[in-house]
């Protein structure tokens, strides 16, 4: 076949054999691409689910499985004896699901008409949306009324995406009685997220802010469960895959005896102060005052504003608890620890006496140091000096002490530091020594000023809590227990409370027991021997010993001393400790008032009420593994 | 009367299994495949009966239409194919013009169903390919060449801007093997790839907003898991955690929980991988590599070169879907619309890939005589 030919297609005789044949070629061809293309497809499937299989799975399980926390039911708190101070009580909160709110704006907003929400709500709730999916459900209000739910559930097809959920809310049955101990819960804020445990948080929101509910926060709190749920990608549940169960907090036993408790309350019949009793055999704290008080209650869903602008503005300081942060002149209440001092440090025998003449001079000083009685109360020795508050005797004393020695043995009594009660926000005081004023003012110390610290005046302040330890030591011959509020603890409905072990006490301080003897039968004179509360202990079954104390409140020697309150109500800061029976007490107690004619006029009778209250459950009192109920 | 009616059944019956005009291999295999596919689809759709039986009546109606397109000689369809080929340009045009569709104008409606002119293309395309080159000298040179690209590029063009890449794909695909199996010389192909390498950036630029995001999620799915990236990383978990076995049928978490977008349609793929393993994906690419094997063979036993170019591109086109959906489910390729054959939901292409299945057993029953 000529080649001209051939490139004509129309002179072309087609050779069906040779296209054929060129076909069959192009067709294995083509099949071996699409091998080879399946084959690479087939290792890539090969790759994804073999080579990366353990990857893909776990990300197959994350998308399904949502592992929510179930947050655990916070422990109970009841006093001694079972008396229910901090509940968990149903209650009903609103939740929105912002995935399913068209217009969030608007639907706050037609909310607002039906319940009532605050800004601080809205605030919060903004913020809460912040941290959270648009799937979650978030709180927008807690504890709503009855009217409000009521009002709500009628138009509840307006709302789209939200929701009145159950919860328990917890409750302070006796209130402001123990707003100072139990503390109060609040909403976990910004502040708490931060340091708190995330995972063990998970779904908690709220948190112990003061008191027991601050410091035994971990064993309220308990430990979350979880719930390990398979989801659709719009996190519907679709099934439970596990469940592990939330371990509820502990229920706490306090040593405190709630009837004890509103007795010292009602024996301040509103007038601002504090008081505390506590078991001088263990450190019990059997009452804890401090007056005025405020509604826990209030804090627990979110306090308003303006509330907390009242009570955290008024004079009379509603929110601070005295009894471990308010700061009192002691005044005579520490002359017992002082007699007892002279006697340990062998500068005093019990039989020594000293002239009170009305004024006492330091050695080539011309300024005087006055006694309460004019004219003075004569020759006196240890017992009377007590008994009678003479000043002069513990003028002497302290002079002769010096400051070093004398601050060494009033630290052993706890002064000037904090007593280690379990509670946060414990002050020191202050006791006086020449390092404190060199530290403090950068000035050396002045022997008058070792004069009136004989007296309890001066630079020293005591909290209470200070002097009701101080008091137990005296009534406990010298042994020293910690304080402390919590006497059990239960870790199950269905399993008996558990006692606290005890800290082991320090051995006594007095050194010869025999010195202890003198400074009681002073104490017992103070009440029983015509001392200055002279017949405080009638009709009362045991002997009580005791020592009153008014402090100035205004320094002798520094008119410029600020006054603790703007307005003078009263001239004197008066206060009064006593244990019972002297010899082998059982309960030691002090009261102090911030204003008040006089410790033996005020603050004695205060006391004798505690006192008359506890009489009344004194069994009670004799065996400490008794008391605590198991619920 | 009915006496008649069943003897004349009988009767083709008879002859049918005496001379079989369906190629047995091949309907078996894809008898097999719709049965799989069913299956997969039953337990994609969360058991969705509703739903399954509508897959089966589509692969019914499809089954029709094969045996009725096989009934004819591919002789009579080579003389049609230039009126057929006009005839679905002109229903492009229309679609072009007053189409409707959720988002991409595909369907023209016909009153009493829905129609997608584009997978009609499918079929004429390659006919309509193999008629001109049947008429030529092979292998093709230039002229005929550009021609054809011509006769390629109109429908495609008229389907990629409806939009719809993929069936544009696959439509244009099958052209082009036509002229490949032509047997278009080595180095003319070599210069035509390199010149469609060197076109590539004028392509981006005509690419739509959203087909140039498939391109960068495919280059980077982690950038916008949620966005963009969703459907390939949640596709390919789907494929991983499935593993060697599989999770089982209608276990896959990643399908039942609606994590993986699109598992009755163009994802369902991944169904299959998460709950039949490797070894079901092997398994089901060996049956697809069957059938397009089975059908290049048929295709070299054909009688004229119409029925060889047209049963070889049809057989070529058939593994592109596959490639396209198991590339695009396995993040090898990236996201375009293309169904698996006889697997995904939806019925158009089922009907339309039955049907060209039909054209193959036609060329099958009338294949050379000295091959019989």
């Amino acid at each position: 076949m000529n080649k001209k030919l051939d490139s004509n297609p129309r002179n072309r005789i087609r050779d069906v054999q040779r296209e054929a044949t060129a076909f069959r070629t192009r067709a294995i061809v083509g099949f071996l691409i699409i091998f080879i293309c399946l084959g690479i497809l087939a290792m890539r499937f090969a790759f994804l689910q073999i080579d990366r299989h353990d990857e893909f799975s776990a990300r197959s399980d994350q998308n399904r499985i949502s592992i929510r926390s179930i947050p655990p039911t916070r422990g109970l708190i009841y006093d001694r004896n079972g008396v229910p101070l901090a509940e968990n009580t149903a209650a009903f909160r609103l939740e929105v699901v912002p995935d399913d709110v068209v217009d969030m704006k608007k639907t706050l907003a037609q909310l607002g008409d039906v319940i009532a929400l605050s800004d601080d709500d809205i605030e919060r709730f903004d913020a809460l949306r912040k941290t959270k999916h648009s799937f979650d459900s978030i709180i927008l209000r807690f504890k709503l009324s009855e009217d409000e739910i009521a009002r709500f559930s009628t138009q509840r097809w307006r709302f789209p995406g939200v929701d009145v959920v159950p919860y328990l809310t917890r409750a302070y049955p006796l209130g402001e009685e123990f707003a100072h101990v139990v503390g109060y819960v609040g909403r976990i804020d910004v502040n708490d997220a931060q340091t708190l445990d995330a995972a063990r948080y998970d779904g908690t929101t709220h948190i112990g802010k003061t008191g027991v509910e601050r410091k035994y926060e971990d064993e309220l709190h308990g430990e979350p469960g979880f719930e390990e749920v398979e989801v659709n990608v719009n996190k519907k549940e679709i099934r439970k895959i596990r469940r592990v169960p939330p371990t509820p907090g502990k229920n706490l036993y306090l040593t405190i005896d709630a009837r004890l408790q509103k007795a010292t309350e009602d024996a301040f019949e509103g007038r601002a102060g504090s008081a505390v009793a506590i078991d001088p055999r263990n450190g019990e704290v059997l009452a804890m005052v401090s007056v005025p008080s405020f509604d826990p209650n209030l804090f627990v869903n979110g306090i308003g504003r303006v509330d907390y602008a009242t009570l955290l503005n008024a004079p009379e300081k509603p929110l601070l608890n005295r009894a471990i942060s308010a700061n009192y002149t002691p005044g005579s209440t520490v002359k017992p620890y002082l007699g007892l001092g002279g006697l340990e440090l062998g500068l005093r025998k019990p039989s020594d006496t000293v002239l009170s003449v009305g004024e006492f001079f330091i050695p080539g000083q011309s300024r005087g140091y006055r006694d309460d009685k004019k004219g003075g109360h004569g020759r006196v020795d240890l017992v009377q000096a007590i008994a009678q508050s003479v000043n002069t005797y513990f003028y002497s004393l302290a002079y002769d002490m010096r400051i070093d020695r004398f601050s060494d043995w009033m630290g052993k009594f706890g002064f000037g530091r904090p007593t280690g009660i379990d509670l946060v926000g414990e002050t020191s005081g202050v006791l006086p020594s020449q390092q404190w004023k060199r530290a403090r003012m950068n000035q050396p110390w002045y022997p008058g000023e070792t004069v009136i610290a004989g007296i309890g005046q001066g630079y020293w302040v005591i909290t209470p809590i200070q002097l009701a330890v101080a008091d137990a030591m005296m009534a406990a011959r010298g042994v020293r227990h910690v304080p402390h509020l919590l006497r059990a603890e239960q870790s199950g409905i269905n399993t008996e409370a558990e006692l606290i072990p005890l800290a082991p006490a320090a051995p006594s301080i007095i050194r010869n027991s025999e010195n202890w003897e003198p400074v009681l039968q002073g104490m017992i004179a103070v009440v029983n021997g015509g001392g200055t509360a002279n017949g405080l202990g009638k009709d009362f079954p045991y002997v009580i010993a005791g020592k009153t104390g008014t402090a100035e409140r205004f320094s002798r020697t520094d008119e410029s001393w600020t006054n603790i309150m703007s307005v003078a109500v009263e001239r004197h800061q008066v206060l009064f400790e006593a244990f019972t029976p002297a010899d082998d007490a059982r309960i030691a107690v002090i009261a102090a008032l911030e204003a008040g004619h006089t410790g033996a006029h005020d603050a004695a009778p205060i006391a004798r009420k505690v006192l008359d209250e506890w009489l009344k459950d004194d069994d009670d009192k004799g065996a400490p593994e008794k008391g605590v109920v198991a619920k | 009367m009915s006496a008649q009616i069943a003897w004349r059944l009988r009767s083709w019956l008879v002859r049918s299994i005496r001379e079989p005009f369906l190629d047995p291999y091949l309907l078996g295999a894809l008898v097999l495949l719709a049965v799989i596919g069913l299956t997969t689809l039953y337990s994609a759709s969360d058991l969705d009966r509703h739903l399954v039986l509508g897959q089966a009546l589509r692969f019914l109606l499809g089954g029709v239409l094969m045996l009725l397109i096989a009934r004819v000689p591919p002789q009579l369809w080579r003389n049609w194919t230039p009126w057929l080929y006009l005839a679905s340009l002109v229903l492009l045009i229309a679609v072009a013009l007053l189409g409707q569709g959720r988002g991409a104008n595909r369907w023209l409606n016909l009153g009493v169903m829905r129609f997608q002119p584009s997978e009609l293309v499918k079929l004429t395309l390659p006919m309509m390919v193999a008629w001109f080159l049947h008429a030529r000298e092979l292998p093709p040179r230039w002229l005929t060449l550009v021609m054809v690209a011509v006769l390629i590029a109109v429908p495609a063009w008229l389907i990629a801007r409806q939009p719809d890449l993929g069936t544009a794909l696959l439509v244009a695909a099958s052209g082009v093997f036509a002229i490949f199996l032509a047997g278009l010389a080595w180095w003319r192909i070599g210069l035509v790839l390199a010149a469609g390498a060197g076109a590539a950036p004028l392509a981006w630029h005509f690419m739509h907003e959203y087909q140039r995001n498939r391109l960068r999620m495919f280059l980077d799915p982690e950038s916008d898991p949620l966005g963009n990236g969703w459907h390939i990383i949640q596709s390919e978990i789907a494929v991983g955690s499935g593993g060697w076995f599989g999770k089982g049928w209608h276990h896959g978490t990643q399908s039942q929980l609606e994590f993986l977008p699109e598992h009755n349609t163009d994802f369902i793929f991944a169904v299959f991988s998460e709950e039949w393993g490797l070894i079901g994906i092997l398994c089901l690419l060996a049956l697809y590599l069957f059938i397009v094997g089975r059908g290049l063979m048929i295709a070299a036993n054909a009688r004229d070169v119409y029925s060889r170019l047209l049963a070889g591109s049809i057989s070529m086109a058939f593994f592109v879907y596959v490639m396209v959906n198991g590339g695009m489910i396995t993040g090898l390729l990236p996201v375009v619309g293309v169904p698996l054959p006889l697997v995904s939901y939806g019925g158009t292409s089922a009907v339309s890939l039955l049907a060209g299945f039909g054209m193959l057993m036609s060329i099958h029953a009338h294949r050379k005589l000295s091959s019989r």
